[in-house]
């Protein structure tokens, strides 16, 4: 299953037309999807808390936006999260997660087990998808969750669905 | 000593204001000085979340091409999210101009100096991120033309405007953030 291509249609479905992210492998095809949609701004940060600012521009301006990066970088936006929280305003990050499943970098490991309780420490709800069938349903529900409450959420892609396998490849 | 009051200089940007233009103060002596120019549902005060409100001024400029996008903040916040100046300098957003307000200190914290007190000059920074637009006041002529280059200038604009240290009295805006969301929005889209 082309899991990258479900969470592009969720953003499609979802009208979520300000993409930004900190480069990630695991991110590759979901961004390559974005870049060649006319409809889909596509903004390289040059560390993640500005994607924080973006997504809550954006939304000031009447427009969606979603942040996609890498689990090292969850923790460069703990402050930042400040602004989403206390203004509910939606915020959206999809996370490709590192420092869990077959992880063999130890640099990796204390920001990705991190992950999840920082999230949860800054009330960021989060939704995983471990496999490739629970990608779409999650990350649906994450963005509806969102959108509709008007707080922030995490779709955290499990590195078991992402795979040492590809890192190696890129 | 500087000859330009921050004050002075805040009201000055925002006088006569166009219905199109949305203004975005950063923490926190930048937020009291828009506060002080007059409150509107077009301003939005960071009174937290130090650093973000260059970065979510970039956001707002590319939503709404067809508004002109002002950030009012300091340098101790400006310092704090130099990289979004490199954002700024690709993306290059002709409706978004940064005014700084550069007093070399941290005013809320005690005085402590910053940077640009030292070897930082926030004008280069900003150009050699690619910021082509970008100049320091330290007159009253240089305010009266960098004010023109805020207001109509081919964006990215970056004023950095060098003002006195001063002890100014607090005034506060709406402090909840839910209440100045919701009504710029309403301002802006006509839905909170």
């Amino acid at each position: 299953m082309n899991w990258p291509a479900e969470i592009f249609k969720v953003f499609k479905e979802q009208n979520i037309t300000c993409v930004c992210h900190v480069p990630d492998a695991g991110h590759l095809q979901l961004l390559q999807m974005c870049e060649q949609d006319e409809n889909i701004k596509v903004v390289t940060l040059t560390t993640e808390e500005e994607g924080v600012g973006l997504v809550s521009g954006a939304w000031l301006g009447g427009e969606k936006g979603a942040l996609l990066m890498q689990s090292s970088g969850v923790g460069n936006t703990i402050n930042a999260l400040a602004l989403p929280v206390t203004c509910k305003m939606p915020f959206v990050t999809v996370v490709s997660m590192r420092g869990e499943w077959g992880e063999f970098i130890p640099w990796q490991v204390p920001m990705g087990q991190g992950t999840p309780k920082v999230f949860e420490a800054m009330g960021v709800t989060n939704f995983r998808a471990n496999n490739a069938e629970e990608v779409y349903e999650t990350t649906d529900a994450a963005v509806k969750f969102a959108f509709n409450t008007r707080k922030p959420v995490s779709v955290l892609l499990s590195q078991r669905l992402i795979g040492a396998k590809q890192f190696e490849e890129n | 000593m500087s000859v330009l009051l921050r004050r002075e200089v805040v009201a000055e940007l925002v006088k006569e204001r166009k219905p199109d233009l949305l203004v975005l103060s950063g923490l926190g002596s930048s937020t009291w000085d828009l506060a002080a120019a007059g409150d509107t549902d077009q301003n939005f005060y960071f009174i937290g979340a130090m650093g973000m409100t260059v970065p979510t001024a970039l956001g707002l400029a590319l939503a709404r091409e067809e508004n002109r996008v002002l950030v009012i903040t300091g340098d101790g916040d400006m310092l704090m999210s130099l990289g979004i100046l490199a954002t700024i300098g690709t993306q290059k957003p002709s409706n978004l101009a940064i005014a700084v307000l550069d007093n070399g200190i941290y005013g809320e914290t005690g005085g402590q100096e910053t940077a640009t007190s030292g070897g930082t000059n926030l004008e280069m920074v900003a150009k050699g991120a690619g910021i082509e637009n970008a100049s320091t006041a330290i007159t009253k002529e240089d305010l009266a033309n960098a004010q023109q280059e805020i207001i109509s200038g081919t964006g990215p604009v970056f004023i950095n405007i060098r003002v006195a240290k001063e002890d100014l009295p607090l005034i506060m805006p709406p402090i909840d953030g839910i209440t100045v969301t919701h009504r710029f929005r309403k301002s802006l889209i006509g839905k909170p």
